[in-house]
Parts: structure tokens; sequence; C-alpha cells
């Protein structure tokens, strides 16, 4: 991984020592976190040293392993030494030796064997597996989760593992491809499957920790979820099928209405057809529940459009949008310029010359489109279809905020954990029937669509015009856009209105109370004192944000790459793996979180580390598909050709790769960062009162009715959003300016 | 400028080689292939037929399924492309775009551990060889693209590897350039006396330029040969037809001595090199060119009737029509107004047809 062996081709076989040199760094690392580090997970986070003053390094809570096993303690941590000091023995071998690739795989394997194994094994009550209770007698000993030093000797190990891999000529033997490999398949592994697969686990199991099969059907067969009753009587259905029945009406709306906007921004020969394309920006900057405000706001029991017509029609105002139908608005609203994307990408990829083709065969344009253009798009539209409802089935916002009394999947899961019942064996139960629909859609997307998925199909046709609209489409197409148009300038003008009335349908005057609430200012003898209630959500907001849009951005770059440039055996299930999250639900990520970081070996919960975490992986599917949609434009005899110049993967990577994906990797960074900042689903497990996000804050205000200070709040949000994304399009205007025109 | 550009010139030995895709496609066909050093050799085929694969696999780009690689007495097999003292000439030129010309031919000797002076010496001195001196300053995307393919060859020249590689080097450059810069490619091959591989799929470039031919088809080699050998003793049908273009007519041989065969296409008899042939049915390739038609009656010649005669400018095209098979002709005789629909004379010139089994 190191680029410090600018040597000749030749002179690097013969001297052979740029893989020994990269042993002895991981070597080193290892041993520093075997030797200097804490063993164990401190618990006032990453970022504390305060251990360097209480005791370290003989204090068992923040000594490292060496000197616990010093002490005499943690004894089963010995093997791990043996492991780390047998490389040692080939460093000085030649990377093609057989015995070099062989110690280092036994010392990688065993050493992360043995390192996962106890910590699995032994827990905060000693042991954890009832077989090595009755094996060994009880331990009398316990441990906490992993710290700084197991994870610094368990990327040694994993690096051990994948340079012998290398060394035996894995993957055209690159240490930095196999090593990256290695890298995302284990994170991938520890915080998407490890957690999934605990949750499953979880669902089997009763509150006295017994695993059962009939625990889990008892609680997966529950009316509650799979109830009919709406049918029959006059009580409500089954969470799943609401979830189910949400998920498909707002799936067909959003591809409706976004195909709608598609054939007008690309064939109407509307003027402001590029205006429209910036609707496309409104659901990345808006936090999803944001839109369920405004609703309320609107239809609400004291909402500006119930009242009216209660006055003037006399009528008696209804709660009626509190269920199914204002969570459909909402969700419509906010979803359909996401189908808006999918489907302008889809229109313009019909190929022009097909159609000018179908109509020098004489079909009129009526005919064309109903021959050529719409057979041409129906995947498109089923893939459209398909997000919406994985949206919908993910999202968590606006039920909790417009819910009532129709429950849906992804809020019951919330009520069960937070609730009085905290009963987190229902919670994954529920979890696993999101998880399901979801998956299931997933499935059915890439049956359809073929692998495809990750490459977003806004190619352009080849050469020719787009034919207009045939006249019997243009004036409904027009009409419904139009409204719809409307419809979503109201509710974002509701949005900065709501935010400046002291409180809604009581007292109308204007204030700027909420914000001066939210964001004041105060001088004092004692300097600037940020007196505002928000401030703390916000700073520590903008704080996760910016740490993990950066790693979401890498981890998606090299994932892309490894997906677009490189060729390894098991490359369709890594593609599967890193996709895999993009189908979990926020909600189902939040809850597999809390059941497997919360209990060593890896304990997270209530640190800010945990929802970094939780943005990287929801987050990492974008940065791979902006990385593989703009890898897939580079010339891949750039690659080779760097490559034949003596370069090797990583300096390929560095100097070449990088450099021309300048622009892409800006947009992920922003985009991962803006998406961190309006997420809700996962965060609202995983907030605590230390790492509070604004998202959380809001949702808190919004059940304490107080919504003037949470639709201000989203205000802010949104423009600061806002601003993040004019920066990086003026970024990108000027990197493209300056580096002239690229043929 | 003192430093110059130097040749490593070294030998390329394939053996049993063979590269399978995803388990199932066979891209190289237990192929044997030495390559002498100093010599430029080309790949030619229809496309799919293994030669970029080929050429791949000396780069170090593709790993063989089976078989061994030997650079100079290095066995390569497993070595990959960063290891391999090889370099290539990319279809697209491959030129890093956001790096200038100056630092496109760097790049390799920058990481090939050469310090800052004579990193730049170098670079010139490569710039200088292909005509391009004082363009280091630019970008790529100022130069045309016989510009461009320039710096593309500069920047593989200065690594001065054992062996270059081209991969269809002019299929971007309009056809008047073309020419030049096969000329150019060929005059600098053969002043540094370098090893250069070449991979094309049209015929003339090919034959302009190579000292050895290999003839690939189907995954495999169809045959290998200096230009004159591929060109009058083609091995088979597939050769003759793909370089250059040839009739085949049946034939019969009546007699076969001293290597030496009769051989009778309708009324005409030849003695022709029998070509390893015996008694029997067998073709002849005959080039359009190297035949002759006449309205009036000669000796030793066909007649067939004329079916079509078009102008090309430079020479006329005619299809005739014999007993036997269709039969295309080359005629630069531009004024002979022979009458289309009749009976005219076809007869064979020196170099004349070749045997082919008849497969």
């Amino acid at each position: 991984m190191s680029d410090t062996t600018f040597q000749s081709p030749a002179h690097q076989r013969a001297a052979g020592s740029g893989t020994n040199r990269t042993v002895l760094l991981w070597l080193i690392i290892g041993i520093i976190g075997f030797t200097l580090l804490p063993w164990y997970v401190q618990e006032d986070g990453l970022w504390s040293f305060y251990w360097l003053q209480y005791g370290y390094p003989f204090e068992p809570d923040y000594a490292p392993a060496a000197f616990l096993l010093g002490q005499n303690s943690k004894i089963w941590l010995a093997p791990l030494a043996v492991f780390l000091v047998l490389p040692f023995t080939v460093l000085g071998k030649h990377k093609t030796d057989p015995v070099f690739a062989k110690v280092l795989l036994v010392s990688g394997i065993g050493g992360l064997g043995w390192l996962l194994f106890q910590g699995f094994a032994i827990g905060i009550q000693g042991w954890q597996l009832g077989i090595l209770e009755t094996l060994f007698g009880p331990l009398g000993d316990q441990q906490y989760g992993l710290g700084y030093g197991a994870m610094l000797l368990a990327a040694c190990f994993l690096f051990m593992i994948t340079i012998g891999a290398a060394a035996r000529g894995a993957v055209n033997g690159d240490i930095f491809v196999v090593s990256s490999i290695g890298f995302v398949v284990a994170i991938v592994g520890i915080f998407i499957f490890y957690p999934i697969v605990g949750m499953l686990a979880n669902a089997l199991r009763d509150n006295e920790g017994v695993y059962s099969i009939f625990i889990f059907l008892e609680k997966f067969l529950d009316r509650k979820i799979w109830g009919l009753g709406c049918l029959t009587a006059n009580v409500g259905c089954g969470v799943a099928w609401n979830s189910l029945l949400l998920g498909v009406l707002v799936g067909a709306s959003t591809t409706a209405l976004g195909l709608v906007y598609a054939l007008v921004a690309t064939r109407s020969g509307f003027k402001y057809g590029r205006l429209l394309r910036a609707l496309t920006v409104l659901p990345i900057i808006t936090p999803p529940f944001v839109i369920g405000l405004a609703i309320i706001l609107l239809f609400g029991l004291s909402g500006s459009v119930t009242q009216f017509i209660a006055n003037a029609f006399d009528i008696t105002p209804t709660r009626w949008v509190y269920g199914l139908p204002g969570i459909m608005i909402a969700q419509v609203l906010a979803y359909t310029p996401i189908a808006f994307l999918v489907l302008i990408g889809v229109v313009e990829g019909v190929s022009p010359s097909m159609e000018e083709a179908a109509q020098t065969l004489r079909a009129d344009r009526w005919t064309t489109f109903k021959t050529v253009t719409w057979p041409l798009m129906r995947p498109g539209l089923a893939n459209a279809f398909l997000l919406g409802f994985i949206e919908s089935m993910a999202d968590f916002g606006n039920p909790l905020v417009l819910g009532g009394n129709y429950d849906v999947l992804s809020t019951e899961i919330f009520f069960s954990i937070v609730g009085a019942q905290n009963d987190q064996g229902r919670a994954a139960v529920l979890a696993i029937v999101l998880l399901t629909f979801t998956l299931g859609a997933f499935f059915a997307q890439r049956r359809w669509l073929g692998k495809k998925s990750y490459s977003a199909n806004t190619g352009k046709g080849d050469g020719g015009a787009h034919p207009l609209l045939p006249r019997r489409l243009k004036w409904p197409v027009y009409t419904i856009a139009a409204i719809w148009t409307f419809m979503t300038v109201v509710i974002y003008l509701m949005i900065f209105y709501g935010s400046v009335v002291e409180v809604w349908g009581l007292k109308d005057n204007l204030t700027f109370r909420h914000y001066v609430d939210a964001f004041g200012l105060k001088w004092t003898e004692n300097g600037l004192l940020w007196v505002g209630s928000a401030w703390n959500s916000f700073w520590t907001t903008l704080q996760i944000a910016a740490i993990a849009a950066p790693l979401t951005a890498m981890l998606g770059l090299v994932t892309a790459y490894l997906l677009v440039r490189q060729k390894f055996t098991g490359k369709g299930a890594f593609e599967f793996g890193t996709m895999l999250s993009f189908a979990i639900p926020g909600t189902v990520i939040g809850v597999s979180y809390i059941l497997a970081f919360n209990v060593p070996p890896i304990e997270l919960t209530g640190t800010g580390a945990i929802l970094v975490l939780s943005f990287i992986f929801r987050n990492m599917p974008v940065g791979v598909r902006a990385g593989v949609a703009s890898m897939a434009q580079l010339d891949k005899s750039l690659d080779e050709a760097s490559l034949t110049l003596g370069a090797n993967a990583w300096q390929t990577f560095r100097s070449i790769i990088l450099p021309l994906l300048r622009p892409a990797i800006l947009a992920a960074v922003v985009y991962s960062f803006v998406r961190a900042m309006t997420a809700i689903s996962a965060v609202i497990f995983l907030v605590s009162a230390e790492y509070n996000m604004a998202t959380a804050y809001i949702i808190g205000r919004v059940e304490n009715n107080d919504y003037g200070l949470a639709i201000a709040y989203s205000t802010v949000l949104i423009f600061v959003m806002l601003a993040a994304v004019g920066i990086l399009q003026l970024l990108i205007l000027k990197s493209s300016k300056t580096r002239l025109s690229e043929s | 400028m003192s430093t110059k550009i130097k040749s490593n010139a070294s030998s390329v030995t394939f053996e049993s080689v063979t590269k399978i895709y995803g388990g199932s496609v066979t891209a190289v066909d237990n192929v044997s292939l030495h390559i002498e050093a100093g010599t430029l050799v080309t790949l030619l085929g229809p496309s799919g037929c293994g030669k970029t694969t080929t050429l791949r696999m000396i780069a170090g780009l593709e790993m063989v399924s089976e078989g061994r690689i030997i650079i100079g007495d290095e066995d390569v097999t497993k070595l990959p492309a960063t290891d391999r003292d090889v370099s290539m000439v990319f279809q697209s030129y491959a030129l890093f775009p956001h790096m200038t010309v100056g630092e496109n031919v760097s790049y390799g000797l920058k990481l090939s551990g050469n310090d800052k002076e004579t990193t730049r010496e170098k670079m010139l001195a490569g710039l200088d060889l292909v005509g391009l001196k004082g363009y280091d300053e630019r970008l790529p995307s100022e130069l045309s693209g016989g510009q461009q393919q320039r710096v593309a060859v500069a920047r593989a020249l200065v690594l001065e590897p054992q062996v270059l590689l081209f991969d269809e080097p002019l299929s971007n450059l309009d056809a008047k350039l073309r020419r030049q810069v096969r000329e150019e490619i060929r005059d600098i091959q053969q002043s540094l006396g370098l090893t250069v591989v070449y991979v094309t799929h049209d015929q003339e470039e090919a034959l302009a330029v190579s000292d050895q031919i290999v003839v690939m088809r189907n995954a495999e080699i169809a045959q290998i040969g200096t230009p004159r050998e591929l060109y009058e003793q083609p091995a088979d049908a597939f050769v003759a037809d793909f370089i250059g273009e040839a009739n085949l007519i049946p034939c019969k041989i009546s007699r076969v001595e001293d290597e030496i065969a009769d051989v009778s296409v309708g009324q005409i008899n030849l003695k022709l090199p029998s070509r390893g042939l015996e008694a029997g049915n067998a073709r002849i390739a005959i080039r359009p060119g190297r035949m002759t038609l006449s309205a009036k009656k000669v000796s030793h010649s066909l007649p067939v009737s004329l079916i079509k005669a078009t102008y090309v400018g430079n020479h006329m095209e005619y299809l005739v029509e014999s007993d036997f098979s269709d039969i295309f002709v080359v005629s630069t005789e531009m004024n002979a107004n022979l009458p289309v629909g009749k009976t005219v004379y076809l007869k064979f010139r020196e170099p004349g047809p070749v045997l082919l089994p008849m497969e």
C-alpha cells in the first residue's frame, strides 16, 4: 500500500522488499494495538483520552492486552501474541516463497479467528455460550467490548491475510486490490451482515434468552401484523398489510407522476424543462417528515384548508388527513422527484433513432408512442415503481407525524422498542417482515433489470431528436404536472410561512420567536452564548455528517473501483453484499444496530461512532452508484496504460483514477453529507443525550406539539443543505473549467 | 542533447498458451509462438480471433489460463503488468487527460525510479524522437489525433522496454495520416532495433510494417510468415482471402512429380508447386489483379462471360462468370471497353495462382 517503492520493475523484483515493508508496517500497527493502546472499549467514546491519567497502563479497564497478560489476567488473549509474532519469522523471505504466504495466512486467519472467537465466547457475564460453560465450568471473569487495541490488532491480522493471499497470486498478486477487497468485505460483514443476522437471532429468542422457533412463530403470526379485520369489521388491519397497501399506492403514484414530469421535461418543447430538473434537488435537501408537517399545516384539524372549508360550508373539521390519506399525500410529494430522476433517464434513454424509424415507417406520433416508446420504457417504469415502494416502506418520519391510527411497520418497530413494551423480539420480528418486503422488491428489481442496478441509466440515446408528445397525451400530462407543481410550491411556501407564525391556527401573528428559540445568540461578559435550544443538535449533526461524508464517499469509490475495474472470484456476491444495504430500511438498520452493538464484542451504542457508521453503511450504495457511473465513463485503457508503464494498482488509483473522478467524489461527499443531515429512520434509534441529531430533535418537538420550532428548524436545515448543494455546483463548474475541454 | 532512447529488445515466446474467459469462452487456444528480438511482428485477423487477447497477455493485462510466456530469458507467466518490462500503445492512446504531454511521458519514468533530471532528459528525448519537440507543456486535449498518437508512442518508448506493444494504433486516424504514422513507427522500430508486437485487422497495414505476420483465426494461429510469404504462398483459403482478396477456383491435379503438380482449371493446364498436395480435386487461389481479360481469344485462356464492369477511379473491377465459379478481376487497363454480357477471355498472369487443399 505504500508508494515508496519507486524502482524499476526489474529492480523491484530482484530486491522483493516492497511486500515485506508492508508486512512490517502492519505488524508494527498490530504491536501498538497489542502492547500500547487500551484493549477494551472506553466508556466515554473513541475521542476521550482520560484513560491516560487514570492508572494506565495497569488499571484493567484501560490496560493494553500485553499488560493484562503480564498481570496474569485475561489469559485467553495469550494466543493472539503467538499469531502476532509468527509473521516476523518470514520478514526476510521473498514474496514468491510459498512459506511466506502460508505463514501470513496462518497467522492472519488464526489471529482474527481467535480474536473473534474469544470476543463472542466471553462477555460481561463470563461465558456467553452455554456449551463452553458446561465444558470448562464457570469462568469467574468477564470482559467488555473491543477497543482501540483490539481494532488495530484485528486490522493487522486482516491485512496479514490479504497480503498472504496476494502473495499466493490472488487478483494478479496486487496487495492494494486484495487488501481493499478484504477490507470492504470485513466492514460490510461487521456493519451490515452481523447486525442483521443478530437481529434474526433475536427474533428467535424469548426474554430469558432461550431460542425457540415457536417464540418466533408466535410473534410472527400476531394478528396485529397480519390481521385482516379491516375487511370485515371496523378494526384496523395488520401493520404488514397497511405498509404493503401504502407502498403499492405510493409506488404507483410516484411512478405515474414521475413519468408525467419526465415527459414534460423532455418531450414537450417546454422551454423551462431545465427548471423542472431543479425539482429533483428537493427530496435531497428536505428531511422526509417536513412534507408531513406542511400537510398538517394545510389539512390538519386547524390547518388552513380545513378551516377555510369548514367556515365556507359550515362543516365540522375532521382529522381525516391523519392516516392513509395524509401519509400517502406526503410520501407522494416527497418521492415523486426521485421517480422523476429515474424516469428522465429512461425517457431520454429510448433511442430517438428508433422513434424516427417508426415515424418513417408511417406511424403517427400516438402510434409511435404506443408501439415503440412505451414498451421500451416499461422496465424503467418497473424500476421507478420498486424504488417508490422501497422508499415508502422505509419511510419513518411521515407515518410518525401523520399516521394517526394507521400503523405501519416502520413506526411499529420504533414503538415496540422505545415504548412501554420494550419488546426487542417483537421489534426484530417486525423488522424481519419489513426487510422481507423491501428485499423482495429489491430482488424483483434485479431480476427484471438484470445486473445494471448500480449504473443509473442516464445515457442519452444515439443521435436524432425525440418527437414531441402526441396531442391526446399532451394536455392531460400538462394539467397533471401543473396541479402537482402547484401543490409542491404551496407545500414549500407553507413550510417557510409556518415557521414565522406564532401558533398555527390559534395565534396567526407573524414572529421570529421560533428562530430565536432555536438559534438564539446572546452576548454576555463571558462572550458569546449559544442560548438557542437547537444549537447542540445542530452542531452535532454537522459534525457527524461531516465525518461520515468523506468516509462514505471513499468507501463507495473504492468499492466502485473494485466492481468496475477488477476481476476476482466471488465478485457477484461482493456486489450483492455491498448493494444490499440499499434495500435495508433505516428502521431495520437502527434496530439491528442497537441489538448488535449494545453488548460485547462490539459496544457502540450511545457513541457518536455508531451514528457515523450507520450513515456510512446507509449511504454507501449512493457512493458506489456515483463511483460506478463515473468510472464507467473513464476509458479502461487509462488504467491499463498506467499499469503497463510500471504503476501498481494503488499508484494507478491514486494518480489516475482519483484526480479524474474529482467531480464525482465531490458530488458523493456532498450528497452523503446532505443525506446524513436529513436521515431520521435509523438515527432515531441511535441518538443519545450526548449525541442528538437535528432530525431526532425536530421529531421530539413535533411530539410535544411544538410545530413552530420544528418547522423553523427544518427551514434552517433546508437552507443549509441548499447552500451545500449550491457550493457543490460551483465547485464542479470551476473544476470542469480549469481542466479545459477534455476530449 | 546527449540522452538517447535505447533499446533493450528481447524475444517473446509463447509455449502452448491458452486463455479461457469465464470458464467457457476460449479466446486463445494452445498457441505457441516465437518472436525474435528486434523484429516487428503483427498479429492479424478478424475481430474476435484472439489477437488482442494475445497482445494483452504479453502485456500482463490478461493472465494465461494454461501455458507459459517467456520474455527474454525470464518466465513472466505469473507476473502482472506492473512488474513486466513491457509497454503498450493503446488504440484510444489512453493519454492521461489531467496531465500535460510532458507529465504523461514522464509518468513511467518516475515510477521506474529515475531521478528528476534523468526523467526530464529522457522525456524530452522521447518527444524529440517522435517529432514533438516543444510540446511538453501542452495538454493532450490541445493536440490533434496524430500528435496524441505520437505522445502515446513516446510515453511507451522512453521506458526502453523489452517489448513494445501496439493495439490497433492507427484505427482512430484518418486514412491519409495512417500511412505516414505507420511509416514513422516502422522507422523508429528499425532505427532503435525494438521488439514490437502490433495488432491490426487491416491487412494492408500489416503487410506494410511487418517483419513477420501472425494470422489468427478462431483463437488459433492460421499461418506465420513474412508479408511476401503470406501473400504469395497462403497456407489455406482463409489466409488467402484475408490477406488481400483471392478468388478460390476449383481445379484438378492430375499428376504430381518432383513437387510440381499438373493442374487443370477448365481448359487451362498449369504447372504449379504441389505444396504437399496429391492428385485429385483441389483449389487454386488467384489474386484479382493477377489476371487479364481481353475481348479477343488468346492462348491459354478461359472463355468467361462478363457480368459487370465497374469504374472505381484508379482501376476497373470486373465480375465474370465461368463454368465453375464467379471470378472477380481487377484491371488497371482503363480503356479496354469490354462488352458486358458477352464472352471475354481470362488469362492468369505470373506470379500466378497458388494451390490450396479442398478442405
